[in-house]
């Protein structure tokens, strides 16, 4: 039997509590290729330099390894799968489909909107802390930062900026969910993986094409009234391409910042002093620096397992051949000594920190700055207002989802809650 | 407050424009403009817009540094005479401007915390330049408010205002225009380039008539583009002409470009990527006309600018015209210095140590910026003039660091050349020397959209590329150049054109600034060259 490789231990769910040292040991060998035909990235510039390379694709329905019979197959159960969206797409689809999403969500049509979302934000926040009064047992109160804070926080945005009913959130939960265990490469082959996730992205479809039935005649200024209002610079979307990224949205829209929220709340904990700076709110910009250090140093998206190869590749001098998938480990990348100095130490005041949490080049995360903010003010009003917060459990128990890493629950103990200091206007 | 961006590494991601949309702002895909001088209650926006800046191009000025105790920057001494230097010696840099501003806070980061001069003719402190043709001139931000940020306290004797007039290197001294003398040890020349000015001196004085490099020069101009002008002339459509008419039409001025060559910017990028330029032009309503110059410009009897006379023989009425004529090197002050100095600029080894008449590196005097003349082993070791912003950082970066290290310390500047222009809502980009090709060929994207990469070869071999709204893509192109990559690429890539082939680049032909020298003397010992000075064109 061979040996399991470091990528496969790295899969394996009983290491994600700390797989740094795993990753650490994956640097040794900067590119290494994995069983079953697959490439495995884990140093900065390696990373830097192919998230930059057009030579990689991410069109995975267009994967040799796939055969032809795939794309578009029709699943016999369920709606019929749906177009590319634009994380699957490569240029010129993909930049076309991102200048249309961007049109109502940011520059150079809509600059000030996200900014303009930040009292909003405020109060979310505001009043989930409000809801942590009440539980009070012996003078000690017990939340859950995910359940009760993390989780529902982003996904009240990300309801609110798409024009979905918050109350849905039974309806599309365990479609969502779907759509992330398909991206785990720790659940089947890539073949398996594509199906999965078109058939979970088709359901959530399913779920957007209801909606958007009922709220007929009724557009709002959400992003998806934008969208079907095909206003924007380029030729309208078709309907099956705005459910596809509606899809994209919802997912990457909550999946992702509840777990850099409670990756930084479990990391403000283990470092004292930062929360303790951060609480005492002197130093305005610390929240900013302490997100991109969380983003660096525990990054929600660990990995990316969405491309492959349209040529032969050399990188750090390997090749990789035409027709293989590659995995580029941000995770791995953002704590290389190679990239930046004294990558183990959780050190917000860092002078450049160019990490690689939203990935780079023309994929760059697309809700980065709403995510940005949605963590900021998070973690400032956790600080400011959690009186003596505890951690229960070090480490807390994770989701085995090596992709999208983060705590399936982290349970703190506080003596209370201090009032908001500012209301939202 | 004081900011300012680092458009050779700003890859277009406006992150900064989402965070602080009052500050940034980006035209079309991915054109970043900005106000480099926002007002101070804007800090916490623009403090998280640097934040998240995913390439970190962003800097701000000190007030908002800490003290940071990680991060690069921390010097291990090592000891030896150089440790000595930086306690006990004097340098002096003459050039107030970008590259002299680098190399102080580079020599100031690096430990060096003797005595440090920078004497600069203008008045004022270190600016940024490249808004001028840009922000400035459409109205977004003062032409004095350009001043560029200071991170790092740059603890220095400011001699602002006073040209330097001569150096005596044997007494090693800098002469001022005041009659004061400035001892050095060493010395960095960062005196940069002026525009040149209109050759007819009797038309040179119409009121009218502008040239762009000062933020006088651009305040006057762009006084004169808001009180709504009939037309406005743009002699020359190089990166500066063509920024200038893109700022009209952005004002809905009329204008009329007027071009010696074939297309704009053929100059710098051949006629193939120039004839894109010419169309973009044409469809933003430019009035452009090449193979065309200026015959005469008239005023009338209080000396106003009224009209021009072309070289076609049709005539103009215009109230305002811009000459964007290419720029001289400020070396005058050098004559007789005994410097490699001339039209060509001030000759450096890679190292950034000035080059004397005979030829031979001096050990104490520098060279960085615009003014600087250097090789570049990529370019088959041609001594290349760059007139670029990145590089005027990356060199003065390398000359300051080589100012205060010992031999086995010092670092080449081998950085290949990448310049940035702004204009039609266009980010167009380049990397490597696009003059120093024989062919090109569309790498990625569609010309029609404007949205492509340009890959230029020479002899078989990729020597530059340049992105128009794709400059997320150019750093791997960067890498072939490194590594020397066989031309046409023969890769599959995404968004590859189907019906690309390899064309003639069309470079016009480059005069090498001539220098003539007399040598003198018999036998090795002997024989010294002497720089003869002539009237250039
Ligand atoms: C309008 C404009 C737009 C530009 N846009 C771009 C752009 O989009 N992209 C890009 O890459 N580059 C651009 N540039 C070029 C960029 O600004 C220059 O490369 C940069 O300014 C070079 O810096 P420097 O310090 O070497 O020289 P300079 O900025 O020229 O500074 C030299 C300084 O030395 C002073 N000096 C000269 N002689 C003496 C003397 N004898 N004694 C004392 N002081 C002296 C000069 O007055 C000047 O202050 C632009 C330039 C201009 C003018
Ligand atoms: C902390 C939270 C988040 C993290 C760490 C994160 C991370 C990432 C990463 C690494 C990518 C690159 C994927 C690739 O290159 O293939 C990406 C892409 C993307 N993200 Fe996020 N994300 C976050 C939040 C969000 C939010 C809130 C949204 C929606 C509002 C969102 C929407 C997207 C989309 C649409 C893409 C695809 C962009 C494209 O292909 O051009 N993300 N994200
Ligand atoms: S790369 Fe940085 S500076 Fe450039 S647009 Fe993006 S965030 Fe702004």
């Amino acid at each position: 039997m061979a040996q399991t490789s470091i990528w496969q231990q790295i899969l394996d769910p009983s290491h994600r509590a700390d797989p740094f040292p795993l990753y650490a040991e994956l640097r040794k060998t900067p590119v290494v290729r994995e069983e079953d035909g697959s490439y495995v990235v884990s140093t900065y510039r390696e990373i830097v330099a192919l998230l930059h390379d057009p030579r990689l694709s991410s069109e995975m329905r267009n994967l040799p390894e796939l055969g032809a019979d795939t794309p578009a197959q029709a699943s016999e159960e369920g709606p019929a799968e749906l177009p590319p969206n634009v994380i699957q797409a490569d240029p010129p689809e993909h930049d076309r489909i991102r200048r249309q999403l961007t049109w109502n969500f940011g520059p150079p049509h809509r600059p000030g909107r996200v900014d303009s979302m930040i009292p909003d934000l405020l109060e979310i926040v505001t009043s989930e802390i409000d809801g942590f009064t009440g539980k009070e047992q012996l003078g000690t109160t017990r939340v859950d930062i995910v359940d009760d804070f993390a989780y529902p926080f982003p996904v009240t945005v990300i309801c609110r900026l798409l024009g979905v009913p918050r109350e849905d959130e039974a309806l599309f939960q365990a479609m969502s969910d779907a759509v992330i265990k398909a991206i785990d490469p720790s659940t089947g082959g890539i073949a398996e993986q594509q199906r999965r996730r078109a058939k979970a992205t088709a359901d959530l479809g399913q779920y957007f094409a209801e909606l958007l039935d009922a709220r007929h005649g009724q557009p709002g200024d959400d992003l998806l009234s934008g969208l079907l209002s095909g206003d924007g610079p380029e030729a309208p979307m078709s309907y099956e391409q705005i459910l596809s990224n509606a899809a994209l949205l919802l997912v990457a829209g909550h999946e992702t910042t509840v777990n850099l929220i409670t990756n930084g709340m479990l990391t403000l904990l283990r470092h004292p002093e930062v929360l303790d700076r951060l609480r005492r709110g002197a130093e305005p910009d610390l929240a900013t620096r302490v997100v991109e250090e969380l983003l660096r140093y525990e990054p929600p998206v660990q990995f990316l397992s969405n491309r492959y190869a349209l040529d032969d590749i050399e990188v750090a001098g390997t090749t990789i051949p035409k027709g293989s998938p590659v995995n580029l480990v941000l995770a791995a990348g953002s704590r290389d000594p190679g990239g930046v100095p004294n990558p183990d130490r959780f050190d917000p005041d860092r002078e450049h920190n160019e990490h690689l949490g939203f990935g780079g080049g023309i994929h760059y995360c697309f809700g980065a700055p709403l995510a940005r903010p949605e963590t900021q003010i998070a973690l400032t009003e956790l600080a400011r207002r959690l009186k003596n917060p505890r951690l229960v459990a070090d480490p807390p128990p994770y989701r085995p989802n090596p992709t999208l890493r983060g705590p399936r629950h982290l349970l703190v103990d506080i003596d209370g809650v201090n009032p908001a200091q500012h209301r939202p206007p | 407050m004081k900011i300012v961006v680092d458009l050779t590494r700003c890859q277009g991601y406006a992150q900064c424009a989402f965070a602080a949309p009052d500050v940034f702002a980006i035209q079309g895909d991915e054109a970043l403009l900005y106000d480099a001088d926002p007002d101070d209650t804007q800090r916490e926006k623009i403090a998280r817009a640097a934040a998240a800046c995913p390439v970190q191009a962003i800097f701000l000025d000190r007030e908002d540094a800490r003290n940071r105790q990680s991060g690069r920057g921390t010097h291990v001494p090592a000891p030896g005479p150089e440790e000595a230097f930086k306690r006990t010696g004097r340098i002096v840099i003459v050039g107030a401007s970008l590259a002299g501003l680098v190399a102080g806070s580079t020599l100031r980061r690096e430990g060096f915390t003797a005595s440090l001069t920078v004497i600069g003719d203008e008045p004022h402190l270190p600016y940024d330049r490249p808004p001028l043709s840009k922000q400035v001139l459409m109205g977004q931000v003062p032409a004095r408010r350009t001043a560029l940020p200071r991170r790092d306290e740059v603890d220095a004797h400011w001699r602002l205002g006073v040209a330097a007039t001569g150096v005596d290197l044997n007494g090693k001294q800098v002469l001022l225009a005041d009659g004061e003398k400035v001892g050095f040890d060493r010395l960095l020349i960062a005196t940069g380039v002026r525009a040149r000015p209109w050759p007819n001196e009797a038309e040179a004085g119409l009121d009218g008539l502008f040239a762009l490099r000062t933020p006088e020069d651009a305040d006057g101009l762009r006084q004169r583009l808001a009180a709504g002008p009939g037309r406005v002339l743009v002699i020359g459509a190089g990166f500066m002409g063509s920024e200038v008419a893109s700022a009209c039409r952005e004002l809905d001025l009329p204008v009329t470009v007027l071009e010696r060559g074939k297309v704009p910017l053929g100059g710098a990028l051949g006629a193939v990527i120039g004839g894109v330029a010419a169309q973009m032009q044409r469809d933003h309503g430019v009035d452009l006309r090449c193979g065309v110059g200026v015959a005469a410009l008239e005023g009338d009897d209080s000396g106003r600018l009224r009209r021009a006379r072309l070289s076609d023989g049709s005539t103009l009425d215009v109230d305002v015209a811009v000459a964007a004529l290419g720029s001289i090197r400020n070396v005058e002050w050098l004559e007789g210095s005994g410097l490699a100095a001339g039209v060509w600029g001030v000759a450096c080894d890679a190292g950034c140590r000035a080059i004397d008449v005979n030829g031979v590196v001096t050990d104490d005097v520098f060279v960085a910026g615009d003014v600087a003349r250097c090789p570049h082993p990529v370019y088959d070791y041609q001594f290349l003039a760059l007139e670029h912003w990145g590089n005027a950082v990356a060199q003065s970066g390398i000359a300051a660091h080589n100012m205060i290290s010992s031999q086995s310390e010092r670092r080449p500047h081998l950085a290949l050349p990448e310049f940035w222009s702004t204009q039609f809502g266009t980010e167009i980009k380049s990397v490597g020397v696009p003059t120093h090709a024989d062919q090109v060929v569309i790498a990625q994207g569609s010309v029609d959209e404007r949205r492509f990469i340009a890959v230029y070869g020479y002899r078989g071999r990729i020597t530059a590329a340049v992105a128009f709204n794709q400059s997320k893509w150019l750093e791997f192109y960067a890498g072939l150049i490194d590594r020397a990559a066989p031309f046409p690429p023969s890769f599959s890539t995404v968004d590859q054109p189907t019906d690309a082939h390899p064309v003639a680049v069309e470079v016009p032909e480059r005069p090498t600034p001539q220098a003539t020298v007399v040598v003198t003397g018999h036998g090795p010992s002997e024989r010294r060259a002497t720089l003869v000075r002539r009237t250039y064109l």
